[in-house]
């Protein structure tokens, strides 16, 4: 806090910017070159000529070819999961988009990803709703309001909860965090029963809301180490003019921090967006594995694309695989789409774009 | 005469003027308890739920008192500006509770087959009735699966780091650069379908008599794709920070670029490069999904990671999770509890050695 952003200017090192300033000739007025043109002895003349193949562009070549191989695997990505998905596509007898139901493996192979897109995208959602606002307030606490003896192994705790696996996260739930998630239910659906996504009558539990809550915690990192960055990248300067003012603290944090951090924070929750669409054995192992189109919360089913591969594959045929992997194809292109989306918002900053984990 | 040094008749000039009025700590504490105490009331009053509402309750009647009171004695911008901070304290709280729950339960529940049988034997010949059996395979296969995945994934990702940072100019590289990031969100489960398309079902024929075949190297190719862009990332952000003029100087000793990369640049920037590593092997470890599509886990040791199904830790902990046998859950636990010791251990380990490193840019 207080610096300007010095990290933004020049991240080019070893490029133009470094040698201009020694552009300028050392000697005063006195040319390197003697007048009648001859090169000097023992000079440039011995210098050996540019061979045509050299450990340079050797090098150069290998280096370029494993920066490209980034975008041969993305694209060979989408090339396979095609071949495969196509002729599974081919037998299906229903309509793959609207169909609701998962048989690939009998031999009138029939299903459709309806069900299973509603419950991916009700699942990330409310994880997204739940996680936020948290994450947020935890950004601007670090960056804002604890002393920095509290403020680095916090986020350091943080850190660690990005790094746990989803296995375990998904265990906890199953085995620990559906107790109290199953009581809370009960209980909203016995005050609050009239409103239709708390309805129904049980069994509750193994339901989207658990496996939302689960996915929040699991997105909760990641939207709180890339909000957190960008909140201590506000210009020291319109903070302190917004102190001068006589702003209090949360008038200073409205007026300079969040707008500035604005498209930081909205391609931050974008990732977490994609992270939580992509998430497969935490909601494997917490949702209740159904086939229907409901927005009802805390009865016991809901399914996701990622969930479903990972249930069904022990048991996919060759058509089965294929309609695994068709799934998975619009999973891969939703989520790409997503996090494209995101990169191009931080890319337009310049000083988010080092810094983005 | 100053204006500070002229009598003004009427005003005194002690801090009780010159300061805005606060609320005292006292006020605020009275508030919290007059909050609790009225929410249990109610709660319990009207049997309407248990601590955890009142708990909740009297959170947002503490909010609300806070608010109220505070605008009274400080004035209304000062009180939204004490309610948003508790918001924001809370905010932090709740966000260490899982985290507390989680550790609590690994180290409770993972306690229970912490013993020498866990770490030394497999699940071969294990029913649904026999207590004992073992993570032995996994932990073999998750280091074989993880070790030959760092040996792709760490020369591609320094190199591709290398090109981005030296050579790398214009569209191309800016492409390439955007990619890395796009492909940092890639879902894992996509990557194990890819590695289950392309090695598995088109590959791996080819060299087992027109059969697919699992293996731990298919996992292996899968960990590849996930931890290579962050690998990428972590070593180019290291090599931008490797200044300047230490370039210029082994340019100016005649030392050609390539040589000037691996001689000075590379050594210069190696603990950041290595921590970057680290983290991305620590989560490549913690995969599940991929190692379940294209390993195909397995209950007895497999050595050879070419050939035949292999299990993995967390492919271990999923399928045990899903055991039906009463044994299983323990095992589960224990196995996360060694799951999350080995990701941690690498995490902090990488997280120190970052904090010794000269070239740190923050």
């Amino acid at each position: 806090m207080g610096d300007y952003p010095s990290r933004s200017a020049s991240t080019s090192a070893g490029g133009p910017a470094v040698t201009a300033r020694h552009s300028r000739p050392a000697g005063n007025g006195v040319s390197p070159i003697p007048p009648d043109d001859r090169p000097p002895l023992g000079g440039g003349g011995a210098l050996p000529t540019k061979a045509r193949f050299s450990m340079e562009t050797g090098f150069r070549g290998l280096s370029t070819a494993a920066g490209a191989m980034v975008l041969v695997i993305i694209v060979a990505i989408a090339i396979f999961l095609v071949s495969k998905a196509v002729p599974a596509l081919d037998a299906n007898t229903e309509n793959f988009l609207t169909y609701k139901a998962w048989f690939p493996n009998e031999t009138q192979p029939r299903f459709g990803i309806a069900a299973l897109a509603f419950g991916t995208v009700l699942t990330s959602v409310i994880a997204l709703i739940v996680a936020v606002p948290i994450a947020l307030g935890i950004a601007l606490f670090l960056s804002h309001y604890a002393p920095k003896r509290l403020a680095t192994p916090l986020g350091f705790v943080i850190d660690l909860l990005a790094a746990v696996p989803s296995v375990v996260f998904g265990l906890w739930g199953r085995d620990v965090f559906s107790e109290p998630v199953k009581s809370f239910s009960v209980w909203l659906n016995e005050y609050f029963g009239w409103l239709p996504i708390f309805g129904g009558d049980g069994p509750f539990g193994r339901s989207i809301l658990l496996g939302s809550l689960v996915l929040a915690i699991m997105v909760l990192p990641i939207v709180t180490s890339l909000s957190r960055e960008v909140f201590q990248q506000t210009p020291g300067m319109n903070e302190e003019a917004a102190l001068a003012l006589g702003a209090t603290k949360w008038e200073m944090i409205r007026t300079a921090v969040l707008p500035y951090g604005k498209p930081g924070v909205l391609a931050a929750v974008m990732l977490g967006l994609g992270r939580a669409l992509g998430e497969t054995i935490a909601l494997a192992l917490t949702l209740g594995t159904t086939f229907v189109i409901s927005f009802n919360v805390i009865e016991s089913g809901g399914n996701s694309i990622a969930a479903n591969i990972a249930n069904t594959f022990g048991e996919a045929n060759a058509t089965g695989r294929g309609a695994l992997i068709a799934s998975g194809l619009l999973l891969f292109a939703i989520t790409l789409v997503v996090n494209m989306a995101a990169r191009a918002i931080i890319y337009r900053r310049r000083e988010f774009r080092d810094s983005a984990a | 005469m100053s204006l500070l040094e002229r009598e003004t008749p009427g005003v005194v000039m002690t801090p009780d003027h010159i300061r805005s009025r606060k609320l005292p700590v006292a006020a605020d504490l009275g508030i919290a308890v007059v909050a609790l105490l009225l929410s249990a009331a109610v709660v319990y009053g009207l049997g309407i739920g248990n601590w955890v509402l009142v708990l909740v309750l009297g959170a947002a009647l503490y909010l609300v008192g806070l608010y109220v009171g505070a605008s009274r004695v400080e004035g209304r911008r000062s009180a939204r500006n004490r309610m948003w901070r508790t918001a924001i304290y809370s905010a932090c709280v709740l966000a260490i509770l899982p985290l507390a729950s989680v550790v609590w339960t690994l180290v409770s529940k993972g306690a229970a087959r912490l013993d020498g049988d866990f770490f030394g034997s497999s699940m071969n010949n294990i029913g649904a009735r026999d207590p004992n059996g073992g993570a032995y395979h996994a932990i073999v296969g998750t280091l074989e699966q993880v070790g030959l995945a760092t040996l792709m994934a760490v020369p591609l990702g320094v190199l591709g780091a290398i090109y981005l940072v030296e050579y790398g100019r214009g569209k191309f590289a800016l492409t390439v650069r955007f990619f890395v990031d796009v492909m940092t969100g890639i879902p894992s489960i996509v990557a194990g379908l890819f590695v289950l398309a392309f090695w598995v079902l088109i590959v791996s024929p080819w060299f087992n008599n027109g059969t697919p075949r699992f293996s731990g190297f298919a996992a292996s190719l899968a960990l590849t794709v996930l931890m290579l862009p962050t690998i990428v990332r972590s070593t180019e952000e290291m090599l931008r920070l490797v200044p300047g003029p230490l370039r210029e100087g082994a340019y100016a000793l005649g030392v050609p670029q390539w040589k000037t990369i691996l001689k000075v640049v590379l050594p210069t920037a190696l603990p950041g490069i290595v921590t970057g590593i680290m983290l991305a092997v620590a989560r490549a470890a913690g995969e599940t999904a991929p190692v379940l599509l294209v390993a195909g886990g397995a209950a007895a040791i497999n050595m050879d990671p070419f050939n035949g199904n292999q299990s993995s830790l967390s492919l271990f902990v999923y399928q045990q999770a899903g055991d039906a046998s009463k044994y299983a859950p323990d095992r589960a636990w224990t196995a996360a509890l060694t799951l999350v010791a080995l990701v941690l251990l690498l995490t902090i380990a990488a997280k120190l050695l970052a904090r010794r490193n000269r070239l740190s840019a923050r």
